[in-house]
């Protein structure tokens, strides 16, 4: 039966490490094949979400639905299984340093699939092909540039086909021209695939390239979700100073600021 | 002053009490793993087990059997310095033979294995973990523990019993060319005396020892580097960490083990 249901459910997410509040009551609803964006500044909470999304870390209160399976509630092997249908890219790519790039992606097929190995050759290649990385098969991830590393990533994150494409900071340390050629990527992997994406970035340029829809987290919180145009639009001073890039001038950042101070000299004796 | 030591000293232990609860849940699920995975479709991998016991095996290989030549000589001298006054020295042979194969085979070899392959692995999977790869791991749906861990438990509990038997023949031929050159001893009659001293309880007392210490290198070397936070500093502290905490529960397992097989006489 066709489900009308959202396919990633966030809820009452809450998440504290010690004192410091991470995320904040969170909700959030997300539809099959939409692009999603959580924008964010450094330390709003976004990547934090992401790994709650993807089962990395558990809440301290709420709950996470992925195509209507609980992914800290339920039952080991519907989590295993739905994590078959789903791939994340990594900031950092997380290749395995001692694997060849194409055993990084022959990985989930010979763990998922029961390929015989020339054929799951092939799938690699396939899948390499779609980030233009082919020749790069049989190098290993210390062989790679960044962007390299970060394509390849999506490569093994595509190994399996999945349904839902997490990303974190995608485009984060490279250079304009390679990042706007991930963000083509995505969209090409989209259309491609049909596949919905969740995207963590704190890069605006990119997040409007890319997404449907945009969600914009603070402190733990988000602020507004809504299509690119609908944020353009959001009077919220704080959404307002992210977007216009204005350096942040409040009473609590000021207050923060003279407490880290004092703790620094305190540390320093 | 005062009031600061203790503070100090007792977030001290209670880092140490909650590191031994980490390594003792590691244990259980490793084990657990180990034990009844196969039975639920989450079978041992054989080849990257048998990887383990080779790194393990062959990286060691000449260092234990440096080391092991080395003990077999120092022990079979200071006996030789002790017996003479007693009138004793055809008892250097049954000595160094039960010296080695109860204690000094499997320890030394327990400590060398943990300074070079326990601080490896602790150092492999602390980049692996700060880089992201273990997360990425579990996103695809690969239980670290079994994919990390089990292999490399396996691997030093078959790798070290090996090394320990290979060491104790080492040290007794040392031993026996002390016999032979410094104490005029006959070549056959040193190892046909240590043979006789040998009764089955020493050597499967020190197989016994090495399996045990061979489980602790992995499982704290393995804990050590899932624990690994933060950047490179941090992968070296869990790597001098992982070949100190070995070493304190090697000798702690060792006194709990010669306490046992002493009481059963």
């Amino acid at each position: 039966m066709e489900t009308t249901s959202p396919v990633i459910r966030a809820q009452g997410l809450r998440l504290s490490f010690g004192n410091q509040i991470v995320l904040d009551g969170i909700d959030l609803e997300i539809d099959a094949g939409e692009t999603m964006v959580i924008l964010g500044g450094s330390g709003s909470g976004k990547s934090t979400l992401l790994r709650c999304m993807v089962g990395l870390q558990r809440p301290d209160a709420g709950s996470i639905s992925i195509k209507g399976t609980d992914m800290f509630s339920a039952a080991p092997d519907q989590v295993e299984e739905l994590r078959q249908r789903i791939g994340m890219a990594f900031q950092g790519g997380a290749l395995f340093g001692s694997m060849t790039v194409g055993e990084n992606i022959d990985l989930p097929l010979s763990e998922f699939t029961k390929l015989p190995l020339s054929t799951r050759r092939i799938v690699a290649r396939i899948k390499l092909a779609l980030v233009d990385m082919e020749k790069a098969i049989d190098r290993y991830p210390a062989e790679l540039s960044g962007g390299m590393r970060k394509r390849a990533a999506f490569a093994r994150a595509m190994a399996l086909d999945p349904e839902i494409l997490f990303c974190d900071e995608p485009s984060a340390g490279l250079d304009p021209v390679t990042a706007a050629g991930l963000d083509r990527l995505l969209l090409r992997l989209k259309d491609v695939f049909g596949m919905t994406l969740v995207i963590v970035t704190h890069e605006l340029e990119s997040a409007f390239a890319v997404a449907d829809r945009i969600a914009m987290i603070h402190q733990g919180k988000i602020l507004i979700a809504g299509t690119p145009d609908e944020v353009r639009e959001c009077p919220d001073p704080v959404v307002r100073r992210f977007l216009d890039r204005e350096p942040s001038d409040d009473a609590d950042d000021d207050h923060r600021f003279r407490q880290w101070m004092m703790e620094l000299e305190e540390m320093n004796g | 002053m005062l009031d600061n030591l203790l503070r100090q000293s007792g977030a001290a232990l209670l880092e140490q009490l909650a590191a031994i609860g980490r390594l003792w849940q590691l244990a259980y699920t490793a084990g657990e793993q180990t034990v009844v995975g196969p039975f639920r479709c989450k079978p041992i991998r054989i080849k990257k087990t048998v990887r383990q016991v080779l790194r393990a095996g062959n990286d060691s290989l000449p260092l234990v059997a440096l080391i092991a030549a080395l003990i077999g000589i120092i022990l079979a001298l200071q006996s030789a310095y002790q017996l003479r006054d007693l009138g004793a020295q055809h008892l250097v042979a049954d000595l160094v033979a039960v010296s080695i194969t109860r204690e000094l085979g499997p320890l030394m070899t327990a400590i060398l294995v943990a300074g070079r392959v326990g601080s490896a692995i602790s150092a492999e999977l602390g980049t692996m973990q700060v880089s992201e790869e273990i997360d990425a791991l579990t996103v695809i749906g690969i239980d670290p523990i079994n994919f990390l861990v089990v292999p490399r438990l396996i691997g030093l509990a078959v790798a070290v019993p090996c090394l320990t038997l290979f060491a104790d023949l080492v040290g007794i031929l040392a031993g026996c060319s002390v016999g032979v050159l410094a104490l005029g001893m006959g070549a056959s009659g040193y190892l046909s005396d240590s043979l006789a001293a040998l009764v089955a309880e020493d050597l499967w007392g020190g197989i016994l020892k090495a399996l045990a210490f061979g489980a602790i290198i992995g499982l704290v070397g393995c804990q050590e580097g899932l624990s690994t936070r933060g950047g490179a500093n941090e992968v070296g502290s869990s790597t001098t960490s992982a070949v100190v905490r070995s070493i304190v529960l090697i000798i702690v397992a060792d006194l709990f083990m010669t306490t046992l097989l002493f009481l059963r006489h």
